[in-house]
């Protein structure tokens, strides 16, 4: 006997939550309990009295498990709103890096003319080393360091997305 | 206002809240509170004997009396012994509340005595819960859980006090729940939605009410209401294991249960229908069988108060969101106002009327032992006309139970349907009892079953319960059992009954009447004992060792293809199949 595999969408959810000890673990628990994927969730607080925090979540799944994913959230006492921004979009996603090039001579020349063309900035550098920070969508980030892995690449840190709807609403 | 101890702010909510029975334990880190419930005018504290009897009791208590059941236990193995209770009402949807105590607030994470993280554990059992972390918040947390629990889905919720919390004190007054800030159920459906689904009820040619909990959750109007529906339209329905009672078994329209022990018509039913209106019932993986074979022709119109449960497993036409008997009042409303009559269904009674006459509950009797679907069928008739309340344990007896006891009102059958949790059914049996206090009832139970809250033997006794423990005897867990001889060739791996105490002695021991039926000449006379007996009774009741709970669809089997007699059992089955549930 095999296991049989369903193809996956990528979607991008908002969600705001009251802003409760445990929220986040309920959250992200509910994934790991219903076998759901997250590829990147980010969460911070968005209101001026400290009570409501947004968190963006990428996940994929066949979109009845998307559904289910949305509607599971939902039930959550503390949640207050669930968006799928990849269903409501167009949208903008944003994810920033920090990522760190070791090396000499036209290597490090070749990392700061790449950094240039990505709009990267230098926030950190020393005779041998540079830290770029750069933010953009998730594709540009994976471009820019496969690149820079050949010009002396030490490490990488990410934020995961976050993202909202264009428009005025 | 003068402030009070938290303690006291538990108390005088509960009393404002209407809170006659608390089921409980106690220990070090709730001893602020039992010394604050000491001798209390109002509320009865029921001790019982182990915190997992403690919660089976408040749902027992919860699901006969519509009510919320309410719990009270220690920290530590307090809490983690009452979680199994937890995820059971979880899954069946029953208002809890629980009440555990914590260490004090400084000593949380250090690996204090009895500390366990109770909120971490019951996380995701539980449909929301508290750490309440100072007396000012006490009473709006309880408030509002008692709403969050009887509310929308119903469910437990778990409140956590940590022991310096209880002693510490606060100001203290009833809060005003009107608005919440993210905690809204959909009770009301849209009206463009029942609009649609009386149409394609008045249009169907084949229409089938598929029934669940939710009408019994939605209160006895609701149950009224099914009534009424069913008759206007005059479609057939058939329920889930939560759900009998909702429509009278002895009505003309009911076909019985659906599902992997339902009846051959409503599995056939549900199979040909060209229409299904599920009415507070989740598609289970016990009541659709295989799913790619799940009612192919039909379509499918989904009332359920929980919109998760919409589209979880099955696609359906319509999705309702709403609370059941706020949806069927709803329908009703708006096919008298369109003037529909009744379609011609004769064709799909006729139908119906075929696989009716297969008897698919019928099953043979011969030699010197009981039958247990026998003893069943004799419990019913022995006591109906008196409104009994019936609980069971899990397997065998369970399904024998709901095939063969017919239940004509709700809330009079109380069994543990998603999670399966042996042990239920006694402890259940004396929270009912404890709510309705007048009434017969009585726990169906197995010879293994009962031994995983036969500890609560002595909470009966204690508290003067007169609830009747009626256990079919076939010296097997039968359900395993029985799965052994379908799928394992009947290789009996630790199935086996062995070192059965005498139950009859045990009884006796803890202050009971115990009574042994050992034949069919004895049963009749034996059930009529047991209920003219005052004060509680256990029946050890020994049953046929090797009988087969039929009809069945084996897992990841079509309704289609059920199994019928014991004929049909073939002794193997595909990997595929065995590896459902």
């Amino acid at each position: 006997m095999h296991i049989a595999e369903e193809t996956s969408e990528r979607h991008v959810l908002s969600i705001t939550v009251t802003n409760e000890a445990g929220i986040l673990a309920k959250i992200a628990g509910l994934f790991t309990a219903r076998g759901y994927n997250i590829e990147s969730l980010t969460v911070a607080d968005i209101s001026d009295d400290h009570q409501v925090s947004r968190i963006t979540i990428v996940t994929n799944g066949p979109p009845r498990v998307i559904d289910q994913i949305i509607a599971q959230l939902d039930r959550l006492v503390p949640v207050h709103k669930v968006a799928d921004l990849t269903e409501d979009g167009p949208f903008v996603e944003r994810e920033l890096a920090l990522v760190k090039v070791a090396g000499k001579g036209e290597h490090r020349i070749e990392a700061l003319r790449l950094a240039d063309i990505f709009r990267a900035k230098v926030v950190d550098t020393t005779t041998e080393s540079f830290i770029f920070e750069l933010t953009g969508p998730s594709d540009k980030i994976d471009t820019f360091v496969g690149l820079m892995r050949e010009l002396g690449l030490v490490e990488v840190g990410r934020t995961g997305i976050v993202g909202m709807v264009r428009g005025k609403d | 206002m003068a402030e009070m101890s938290g303690a006291d702010i538990f108390v005088q909510c509960l009393v404002d809240l209407g809170v006659e029975v608390v089921f409980g334990y106690p220990g070090g880190a709730v001893l602020p509170i039992y010394d604050a419930l000491y001798n209390h005018p109002t509320i009865k504290h029921v001790l019982v004997r182990h915190e997992q009897g403690a919660t089976h009791m408040a749902e027992g208590y919860a699901r006969s009396t519509g009510k919320p059941g309410v719990v009270l236990v220690t920290s530590g193995p307090g809490a983690t012994n009452a979680i199994t209770g937890i995820t059971d009402a979880l899954m069946d949807s029953i208002p809890m509340v629980v009440f555990t105590g914590q260490v004090a607030t400084h000593l949380i994470g250090s690996d204090a005595f009895q500390e366990a993280d109770t909120v971490g554990l019951t996380r995701h059992c539980s449909k929301h819960n508290y750490l309440v972390k100072s007396p000012g918040k006490l009473g709006q947390v309880i408030h509002e859980a008692f709403h969050i629990a009887t509310s929308g889905r119903p469910g437990p919720v778990v409140i956590d006090i940590p022991k310096d919390v209880q002693v510490a004190t606060a100001r203290y007054e009833k809060p005003d729940l009107s608005t919440h800030v993210s905690y809204r159920p959909q009770v009301k459906a849209e009206p463009d939605t029942i609009a649609q689904a009386v149409d394609m009820i008045a249009k169907a040619q084949r229409p089938i009410f598929y029934t669940g909990g939710g009408v019994i959750n939605a209160g006895p109007e609701a149950s009224a209401l099914l009534r009424e529906l069913a008759e206007l339209t005059g479609a057939p329905v058939t329920s889930t294991l939560m759900g009998l009672g909702a429509f009278p078994a002895s009505s003309e329209q009911w076909l019985g249960m659906l599902g992997m022990h339902g009846t051959y018509e409503a599995n056939l039913a549900m199979n040909k229908a060209d229409l299904i209106i599920a009415v507070g019932a989740r598609f289970d993986d016990r009541v659709t069988g295989r799913l790619d074979a799940f009612a192919p022709a039909s379509k499918k119109i989904h009332i359920d108060i929980d919109r998760s449960s919409i589209n979880k497993t099955v696609p359906v036409d319509l999705p309702i969101v709403a609370d059941a008997g706020s949806a069927l009042a709803d329908m009703i409303a708006q096919w008298k106002a369109a003037g529909h009559k009744a379609a011609d269904l004769e064709e799909w009674w006729a139908r119906i009327a075929g696989w009716r006459a297969r008897n698919s509950l019928a099953y043979a009797e011969e030699g010197t032992e009981i039958m247990p679907q026998r003893a069943i069928a004799d419990l019913f008739k022995a006591t109906k006309g008196k409104d009994a309340i019936i609980t069971t344990e899990v397997g065998q007896h369970q399904m024998w139970a709901a095939q063969h006891y017919h239940f004509d009102a709700p809330n009079k059958w109380l069994t543990s349907g998603g999670l399966g949790t042996m042990g239920y059914g006694f402890p259940a049996a004396i929270g009912a009892q404890m709510g309705n206090p007048d009434s017969l009832v009585v726990c169906v139970a197995g010879d293994a079953s009962i031994q995983m809250n036969i500890q609560e033997l002595g909470t009966a006794t204690q508290y003067r319960l007169p609830v009747k423990i009626f256990i079919l005897n076939n010296e097997y867990m039968g359900m395993v059992r029985q799965w052994q001889e379908l799928t394992y060739e009947s290789r009996y791996s630790e199935s086996y009954s062995d070192s059965l105490p005498d139950f009859v002695q045990l009884a006796q021991a803890y202050g009971w009447t115990g009574i042994r039926i050992e034949g069919p000449q004895e049963l009749e006379a034996g059930i009529r004992q047991m209920i003219e007996t005052p004060g509680p009774v256990l029946v050890d009741c020994r049953v046929a060792k090797l009988t087969n709970c039929f009809p069945m669809i084996p897992s990841g089997a079509a309704h289609t293809e059920m199994l019928l007699d014991p004929s049909q059992v073939s002794g193997t089955m595909a990997d595929e199949a065995k590896a459902l549930v």
